[in-house]
């Protein structure tokens, strides 16, 4: 007779005390933050808050976040306005919902522009090596020796300020680091059996690009993009604070943050509460970028799965 | 004369300057008629696969020509080249590693059907895989899988069904069977020569392991440090080998 193995998962089995009178969604609720991926679930949890208030802005707002009423103005914390008024007697909390759309709606479009321009220079470069190769990389290594504000705080300079051209100087640095992601993962591609395959049975150099190299980067790509989202809500509201960003009098957390420096000693919610919102959503994006890693990243799923 | 090789040189440059030449292969010459097997033998590292790749147009040669009815492979452009691979396929070495590992296994077989538009429609496409594949001997239930979850054998038996899906004249396998183990290698070899007897197509076939080309080469060159050292039908080379290396090769084969 064989023995009944007895593996080490089972022998660390001890009893348990039972979670009973306890409904079955909280139990679900509750073990998944038990998980390494609680990061992840906080993370979706509070970033679909966030997109959600940027959606639904408009109904949220109790104050329309632009209308001045000198009359009101430095108004504390109170029930009628919960994070005070500024100086020009508008709603702060109206405007931090109403500028969630502009901070969160730049942040995205600095990620999808720089993603998808970075990893498609990455994929050619790494595709074709070489000369192609040498001259990306070495536009990326030049771009990455400039700080991101440095290099935005020029770029603007030159096309002058706005959304739109806040987004183009950031996604002017951002790039490069998909670049770099993208082309490591197309160099590792390029030589891997089935990539011959591929072009053995007649694929061309943009079918085996599109159709084999993009499915297998994407996933790193998305893992980078969701970890960088925080960041770029950062550089943004920096920007925007030095002037860059929206132009008033619509609302921008950073620029907001700027205005409400000069009266820090008497109204200090107007630079507080502003600043708070950029905090708990870059911290957001961050936990949901980290949690997508470890979702992603196959090193980390197994140990996950094994738990 | 269905496929010429001659004088076929790869050189590899490195170090500082590149001054380091490697030669994988230097000055190589064969022909391979119409509808024979054609042998390469070689230790690990003689240039065998660097061979079959400068004939499949996957890496250029440093110098020498490659013929298939007379044109010259290593002088054509990407376009001809495309309407060429429907003539000349490859089995590769690593029979799991030859796929996409995110696609099905009905996306491996039906991808060349669609590079080349021979389907009209999915259904016709449908049954080409479906007739391709019972005909190397897998069930169409493994179609929805995914290259990890064959086997080396199966995965093979895919390589070769991919191989045949374009209906090729010439098929260059690559060490096909160096992968599995001994009862699935006949079976792979097997199948080899039936396709070989029923499409008549003609074979460049690349091997360490002398037994394989024995059983299935009708003429073998030995290669050794990117050279070929001998060249002949295979009945006259294992009887009476010529050169001290093919010797020792036959000799290393009987004691093990």
């Amino acid at each position: 007779m064989m023995e009944k193995p007895v593996s080490v998962t089972e022998s660390l089995n001890y009893p348990r005390p039972k979670l009973t009178g306890i409904p079955k969604y909280l139990k679900v609720l509750g073990r998944s933050f038990n998980q390494k991926n609680s990061m992840l679930t906080l993370g979706i949890i509070f970033a679909t808050f966030i997109i959600l208030v940027a959606i639904f802005a408009p109904v949220l707002e109790p104050y329309d976040p632009t209308k001045m009423d000198l009359a009101l103005k430095f108004i504390p914390p109170s029930a009628a306005h919960i994070f005070g008024t500024d100086n020009m007697g508008r709603d702060v909390l109206s405007r931090i919902i109403e500028g969630s759309r502009i901070s969160l709606s730049t942040a995205f479009m600095v990620v999808i522009f720089s993603a998808c321009i970075g990893t498609l220079a990455g994929m050619i470069s790494g595709f074709w090596g070489g000369k192609v190769d040498m001259i990306f990389m070495r536009i990326v290594d030049v771009l990455l020796a400039f700080p991101t504000i440095i290099f935005a705080l020029a770029i603007s300079t030159v096309l002058g300020t706005g959304a739109i051209n806040l987004v183009i100087a950031i996604c002017c640095i951002q790039w490069t680091s998909y670049a770099r992601v993208s082309r490591g993962e197309a160099i590792l591609l390029k030589n891997a059996e089935y990539i011959e395959a591929a072009k053995a049975i007649g694929n061309n150099s943009l079918q085996i690009m599109f159709k084999y190299f993009l499915p297998n980067i994407v996933s790193k790509i998305l893992i980078l993009a969701s970890l960088n989202i925080g960041s770029i809500i950062l550089y943004c509201a920096s920007l925007s604070f030095l002037g860059l960003g929206a132009q008033p009098p619509s609302p921008d957390w950073g620029a907001m943050i700027s205005d409400g420096k000069e009266y820090m000693r008497y109204a200090p919610w107007m630079a507080i509460f502003p600043g708070l919102a950029i905090a708990a959503s870059a911290l957001t994006f961050n936990m949901l970028g980290d949690g997508v890693r470890d979702l992603l990243d196959p090193r980390m799923c197994d140990s996950v799965k094994t738990e | 004369m269905q496929l010429q090789v001659k004088g076929l040189s790869k050189k590899y440059y490195s170090g500082f300057l590149g001054n380091n030449v490697t030669d994988a292969v230097d000055d190589v010459s064969f022909e391979i008629k119409e509808g024979e097997i054609f042998g390469l033998v070689g230790g690990s590292g003689s240039g065998k696969t660097t061979v079959s790749k400068i004939v499949m147009g996957l890496l250029k040669p440093s110098a020498g020509g490659v013929f298939y009815n007379n044109r010259d492979l290593t002088k054509i452009n990407n376009r001809q080249w495309y309407l060429l691979r429907k003539e000349i396929q490859m089995v590769f070495q690593h029979p799991q590693m030859t796929f996409n590992p995110r696609r099905n296994i009905y996306f491996a077989c039906a991808e060349p059907i669609r590079l080349y538009k021979l389907a009209k429609n999915k259904t016709e496409e449908k049954a080409m895989v479906e007739h391709l594949i019972e005909r190397v001997g897998l069930t169409k239930d493994q179609l929805k899988k995914y290259p990890h979850e064959l086997s080396g054998g199966q995965a093979q038996r895919l390589s070769i069904t991919r191989a045949l899906c374009l209906q090729p004249k010439f098929i260059i396998c690559d060490e096909p069977t160096s992968m599995l183990d001994v009862s699935v290698q006949a079976q792979i070899l097997q199948l080899l020569k039936e396709i070989h007897d029923e499409f008549n197509i003609t074979m460049l076939y690349i091997s360490h392991d002398l037994e394989v080309i024995q059983s299935i080469c009708d003429r073998v060159a030995v290669m050794k440090n990117g050279k070929i050292v001998e060249i002949g039908k295979t009945e006259e080379i294992f009887k009476n080998p010529q050169h001290h290396y093919t010797k020792q090769l036959l000799e290393s084969a009987l004691y093990i």
